[in-house]
């Protein structure tokens, strides 16, 4: 773990503590649940977010993704009576589709990816609205799947499966990331394109490559979403949520710059927000203060971070000049 | 038959400079007088920028004195540079190339309208722009965007610029490295214009004969030291070579242990992007170290990053070991065995804040990974075994890249290579930037490659280096290769004349 994670595990456990300490609920068996689906839910697609932020790119058009695939999904089931597993297997090929084209278009044609992902944000919310008429797509009373209900919003021994599919997501991304070569590579890539090129990895590949991991993940998360709220209204569903993966891989220690992440922060970056929303819940904050507080605690954090890591930049340099001399 | 020249108003007076031990320029005297045109020229290194950024106020002298209007002191600071009418127009142009021509010429000092809001008098802008490029001559307009003019247009522009300063004396450093022929012509034309209304103008240029016809005088730099000056009649271009050389450089040399064998690397007629209509064949002997030499802009990078795959072919053949193979990009060009140390360490070469061990492993990572995953023993341990070969002076592998000094960088550039077994080793400066001792092992470094077997394409500006450690020697100018030198016929004169487009027989 590097010493960032330590110091996000640290800020969760002092806030978990306050909020523990004026509010015994925050312990309650089902507030963790319920907090621990939710981390589950916003984690899988920030990881996602975090491989593509490590390149020095961006993917805005998370939240219209989890729409569009939430209704089509819904629909190929509910109004095209399609078995569940072949609709999953249809939304992660789409999901392959949507980061090819983005990487396609910001490595091939030299667009920014803050331009492809906006345009992206607004074409697939457009889409989505357009399809289901701006009518809420939903399984009704009578539509029953109980095994894909069992693996999306599940419990085993009351932890969310949610949250049990995060945890399978990130140890796998873990390995890709920080052990393998391609997770080398994303690196390299992230910290100095040019040199990377000249050391022979084909740069292109690997932006393209963090871009359609992003979609997958995206996706799984579109059909996580779709089944736990079961009703999706096109306009409002996954509204900002490209932004609180954001919040959550700058949290947990990726630069915008690029080069720089951990799975680990990410995931912790998640649980601290979740844990904010729910001291804004227990300990009755005004509920329209919700994204002024985490607003804040990010913007805190960071800027902490930073001083922070200047002030042992400056140390070490000290440390190197008597060392040279 | 010319005209006595005014006294100087300009005068440095037994000027040193000296960085880290190592002097730079020393005993150097230099005087400006109005309406004078001095030719400045010096092999790379030789102490022309360092004595041009004293007269700009960029860079302080160690020692001696610098007189303007007969007020003496020990140095400038760059205003103080401006304000006595001095302007630079530097090689790499420092325009706004979102702004148009009048913005670019009274940037930070553009007439205002009154009232509360004090917003830019665009009429008088361009009123004021207007003169200055008339006097010029110019074939652009005061609204034109930069963005949208040549090299040549651009460089008028900055010289307007200076005019628009009421400059007494304009520097120009390498003016016409860039340019056309005619846009040459054009150049010494308005040079002749600033002389004939009393502006000096210090020339810097590479280009001998530009000088024999725009220079009154010209400064020969060579060591740091002004080892000549030549009065108008005496310009010409034997006289400027005989005094920019003068060393005995083939003492560096350490003979190849065996006779190069076969050509290990050819090329035949290939073309590059910066000059698409030139076409360049050379071939490296395994075992041999080839130097390429040329001036700044000879295209000799290019061909470098095109041979590497970077930049894409415009034609010719590349053919290894006999064989004819296709480069389509880095990665291949390293399947074959040819690497490239780039010019640009710090952009191309490494990644600063990066381990040693990390940067070592990146081109090779599949080698140090079993089943995808990469093994950080093998990592570390083939980064030691590098360090150890190579005397990489840092405290441990896991240090960044960044924290080293020139000479360990570039020990780190090549150590990525080394320990995938090159067949073709393209070496961009491989000792700019780097201290004294490291060269020397650096140099044994590349010996040691070649008498191993490797074909070794050196690029270098330094002409001590390229007499030195090359058995053969290509020279280039402006994209084609000028001729051959065997070791018998290596001199600075003979690579000198090839690099300036002369011929030596």
């Amino acid at each position: 773990m590097f010493k960032k994670d330590i110091g996000l595990l640290i800020l969760i456990l002092v806030v978990g503590t306050v909020v523990a300490v004026i509010n015994p609920l925050f312990l309650s068996a089902i507030n963790l649940g319920n907090t621990a689906n939710l981390v589950g839910l916003f984690g899988i697609f920030a990881i996602g977010q975090a491989f593509v932020i490590i390149t020095g790119g961006i993917e805005l058009s998370v939240g219209s993704i989890i729409a569009l695939l939430g209704v089509l999904f819904v629909d190929l089931i509910v109004g095209h009576e399609m078995a569940w597993p072949l609709a999953l297997l249809l939304m992660l090929g789409l999901g392959v589709v949507i980061g090819l084209v983005h990487g396609l278009l910001i490595t091939r044609m030299h667009m920014q990816p803050f331009i492809v992902t906006l345009c992206g944000l607004l074409i697939y919310r457009g889409a989505a609205r357009f399809y289901t008429q701006d009518g809420t797509a939903g399984f009704g009373f009578g539509v029953s799947l109980p095994q894909l209900e069992w693996l999306t919003t599940g419990r085993t021994f009351g932890v969310p499966h949610s949250f049990m599919a995060l945890i399978v997501i990130a140890c796998l991304m873990w390995v890709v990331l920080h052990r393998s070569v391609f997770g080398r590579y994303l690196y390299a890539v992230g910290k100095n394109e040019e040199a990377a090129r000249y050391s022979g990895i084909r740069t292109t590949r690997v932006i393209i490559a963090a871009y359609v991991i992003s979609a997958i993940l995206t996706a799984i998360s579109a059909i996580f979403f779709a089944m736990y709220t079961r009703s999706i209204s096109p306009s409002s569903h996954g509204n900002f949520y490209e932004l609180y993966a954001i919040a959550a891989a700058v949290l947990g220690g990726c630069s915008l710059r690029g080069g720089e992440g951990s799975i680990v922060g990410v995931v912790l970056g998640t649980i601290l927000l979740q844990v904010l929303q729910n001291l804004v819940n227990l300990l009755g904050i005004p509920s329209s203060l919700n994204f002024a507080v985490m607003g804040s605690v990010i913007l805190i954090g960071v800027l902490a971070d930073q001083q922070f890591a200047e002030y042992r930049k400056r140390k070490s340099e000290a440390a190197g000049k008597t060392i040279v001399a | 038959m010319f005209l006595k020249m005014a006294d100087p108003f300009f005068q440095l007076t037994d000027i040193a400079k000296a960085y880290a031990g190592v002097q730079a320029v020393q005993g150097v005297n230099f005087t400006v007088s109005p309406g004078e045109v001095i030719g400045l020229v010096g092999e790379n290194g030789a102490g022309k920028s360092t004595l041009m950024n004293i007269i700009g106020g960029v860079i302080e002298p160690s020692s001696g004195t610098i007189k303007i209007d007969g007020v003496q002191r020990q140095s400038l600071t760059v205003r103080e540079s401006m304000g006595a009418g001095i302007a630079f127009v530097h090689q790499e142009l420092n325009l706004f190339e979102n702004l148009d021509a009048a913005s670019n010429v009274f940037i930070g000092r553009e007439p205002l309208h009154g009232g509360p809001f004090r917003l830019v008098d665009r009429k008088k802008l361009k009123a004021d722009v207007q003169p200055l490029l008339d006097r010029l001559g110019v074939d652009f307009k005061p609204e034109t965007m930069v963005s949208d003019m040549s090299i040549a247009q651009r460089q008028l522009l900055e010289i307007a610029k200076a005019l628009s300063l009421n400059s007494r004396l304009v520097i120009m450093d390498e003016p016409t490295s860039s340019l056309t022929l005619v846009e040459t012509d054009r150049l010494l034309k308005v040079v002749a214009g600033l002389k004939a209304s009393g502006v000096s103008v210090i020339f810097i240029s590479h280009r001998l004969n530009e000088l024999t016809q725009c220079a009154d005088r010209v400064v020969v730099l060579r060591d740091g030291r002004v080892v000549g000056e030549l009065e108008k009649i005496e310009i010409n271009h034997g006289a400027m070579i005989r005094l920019m050389i003068g060393r005995d450089l083939k003492a560096l040399y350490v003979p190849p242990a065996a006779k190069p064998g076969e050509a290990m690397l050819k090329i035949v007629d290939v073309r590059t992007a910066t000059y698409p209509e030139r076409a360049v064949s050379l071939s490296v002997r395994q075992g041999e170290i080839l130097g390429l030499a040329g001036l700044v802009g000879a295209g000799r990078t290019e061909l470098a990053r095109a041979i590497f795959g970077i930049d894409k072919l415009l034609g010719g053949s590349v053919a290894l070991n006999g064989e004819s193979i296709h480069i389509d990009g880095p990665r291949q060009a390293i399947s074959h065995g040819i690497f490239l140390v780039p010019e640009d360490r710090k952009r191309c070469g490494l990644l600063l804040d990066v381990s040693i061990a990390e940067n070592i492993a990146l081109p090779n990572m599949q080698a140090c990974a079993s089943t995808g995953l990469v093994k950080d023993s093998i990592v570390a341990a083939n980064a030691e075994r590098q360090k150890e070969r190579l005397h990489i002076r840092a405290p441990s592998v896991t240090h960044e890249g960044g924290s080293l000094s020139g000479g360990n960088q570039q020990k780190v550039v090549l150590a990525k290579w080394l320990a995938m077994n090159p067949r073709v080793l393209i070496c961009d400066e491989p000792t700019r930037g780097v201290d004294v001792g490291a060269k020397s092992e650096l140099y044994e470094m590349l010996r040691g490659l070649a008498d191993a077997g490797v074909a070794i394409l050196m690029i270098s500006s330094d002409m001590e280096e390229v007499i030195g450690v090359s058995d053969r020697i290509a020279v280039m100018h402006e994209g084609v290769i000028s001729g051959f030198l065997e070791r018998a016929e290596f001199s600075e004169h003979n690579v000198l004349q090839l690099a300036v487009g002369g011929s030596i027989h």
